[in-house]
């Protein structure tokens, strides 16, 4: 075991954030695993290189998710108890596209998010903020005809971690999506426009391309915003990793 | 092309998120000829990994791939090809699965594809599970036979009684001594031996 160290402070941080923005970005704008502002990454990231493969039959497949898996109300995180939420009531909805610009059809989009206080309903997290008797703060969704998902929730928080001193995250949505093959498979996390913190923070800064950290941020987005009801958001979600070409030959029912 | 969404980490907090009932069972109790998926997931200090996230897909003893709706709700009876498991305290996970047969003209050996998520990883690890019996078509595949017998070995789970009938131990080292081989998996179906990738420099 490695003896206890002082945290590394803002600072010290921003200018390894600084260092690693300097490098080129990798394609698809990801973060490099081995990214040190994040200290979680130095014990967990690979040191052998990926291995290049062509992807399997299996790969090129994809889990099918359907209307019994799930219920209308998932995609409701403000209807999970008896009572409302606290916090400012949202609407978040996009589409889910791959490369090619295809919508991602009838496929699973879960989330899950902390409450407005910043907590999230987790023996893990320690903030000292109030957990909402009625916020759990996890929903699925399919994706419509045309990629299309639609969550209501409420805004969450930012909140403290243990990074380093002082260390806070934007607000955030964490997303998992699927596509239309295994290797399209994507877990990331939507923020919100304008964020104070997000030059402070090394999990948006692991992208560290500016364009490639821009997709990670929706839109505020009047045409969804319900009157005397909601602030609506809108944020597209894209794809990678090898899939197949969908057969045109058996689905003559698409328009 | 669109521009990709980059990844971000799946963090700490997923419990309540993604973990669903019976995330583990790809068969259910009892189905004939069902084994048991095992393992450990540890960091480059060898200490288990206690919040990771397995997902494993695969096709069945048939070699078909599923494509019918409901890999969430298990329904009891039904071969789904997909798990989801969270490590526990150990950094252990399990699931209940058929072994897979290739589907048909697929040149590589049955396996399972599997992705890992945890804190700590900014984006997600592929990686395969290949089981020893298939001697001719693990020699065949192309992907193990361009591996040297240690890293090979990270591949293909090691058949050990389980404690609820057939097991297969299938142990993720994230890095390090014995470091899985992870895969990327970007390339759009060319036939090209396994190189190192530039995307994680050394």
């Amino acid at each position: 075991m490695s003896a206890p160290q002082q945290p590394a402070t803002q600072r010290e941080v921003s200018v390894e954030i600084a260092a690693a923005a300097a490098g080129p970005p990798l394609p698809g704008g990801h973060p490099d695993r081995a990214y040190s502002p994040y200290r979680s990454t130095a014990l967990r990231a690979p040191q052998q290189p990926l291995v290049v493969s062509p992807p399997s039959l299996t790969e090129l497949a994809a889990p099918v998710f359907g209307p019994r898996d799930v219920a209308p109300l998932d995609a409701d995180l403000t209807r999970h108890h008896a009572g409302e939420p606290l916090g400012e009531r949202i609407i978040v909805t996009g589409r889910v596209l791959d490369g090619d610009g295809r919508p991602v059809r009838n496929q699973l989009v879960e989330i899950w998010q902390a409450n407005a206080s910043g907590r999230y309903r987790h023996d893990g997290d320690q903030h000292p903020a109030p957990l909402d008797p009625n916020f759990t703060g996890g929903g699925r969704a399919l994706t419509d005809d045309d990629g299309r998902y639609r969550f209501v929730t409420i805004r969450p928080g930012a909140y403290p971690w243990r990074n380093h001193h002082n260390a806070w995250r934007p607000a955030h949505i964490h997303f998992s999506l699927f596509g239309t093959a295994f290797t399209q498979r994507l877990v990331t996390q939507m923020y919100f426009p304008g964020d104070p913190l997000f030059g402070l923070d090394p999990i948006f800064q692991s992208v560290t391309d500016e364009k490639a950290q821009q997709r990670l941020v929706a839109a505020y987005d009047h045409d969804v915003t319900r009157s005397e009801w909601a602030l609506g958001y809108s944020w597209d979600i894209v794809l990678d990793g090898a899939h197949a070409t969908p057969p045109d030959t058996d689905d003559g029912d698409r328009d | 092309m669109l521009d990709t969404t980059p990844s971000q980490t799946v963090g700490p907090f997923f419990a309540f998120g993604l973990p669903f009932e019976g995330g583990g069972d790809v068969v259910p109790f009892g189905t004939p000829g069902a084994i048991t998926l095992y393992g450990t997931v540890r960091d480059g200090a060898g200490a288990p990994v206690p919040d990771a996230l397995l997902e494993f897909w695969q096709a069945g003893p048939d070699g078909r791939l599923p494509t019918r709706p409901g890999s969430l709700h298990r329904d009891g009876r039904s071969f789904t090809g997909f798990a989801r498991v969270p490590t526990d305290r150990a950094g252990d996970y399990h699931l209940r699965t058929l072994r897979p047969a290739a589907p048909t003209g697929s040149p590589q050996a049955p396996h399972l594809a599997v992705t890992v998520f945890a804190r700590g990883l900014l984006h997600h690890l592929f990686t395969r599970v290949y089981f020893p019996n298939h001697v001719d078509a693990n020699a065949a595949d192309p992907l193990l036979s361009a591996l040297d017998d240690e890293r090979r070995a990270t591949l293909i789970a090691v058949p050990d009684g389980g404690p609820t009938g057939p097991g297969y131990r299938f142990d993720v080292r994230l890095q390090g001594p014995g470091e899985t081989v992870f895969l990327d998996l970007s390339t759009h179906g060319l036939a090209q031996p396994p190189v190192a990738t530039a995307e994680t420099p050394a």
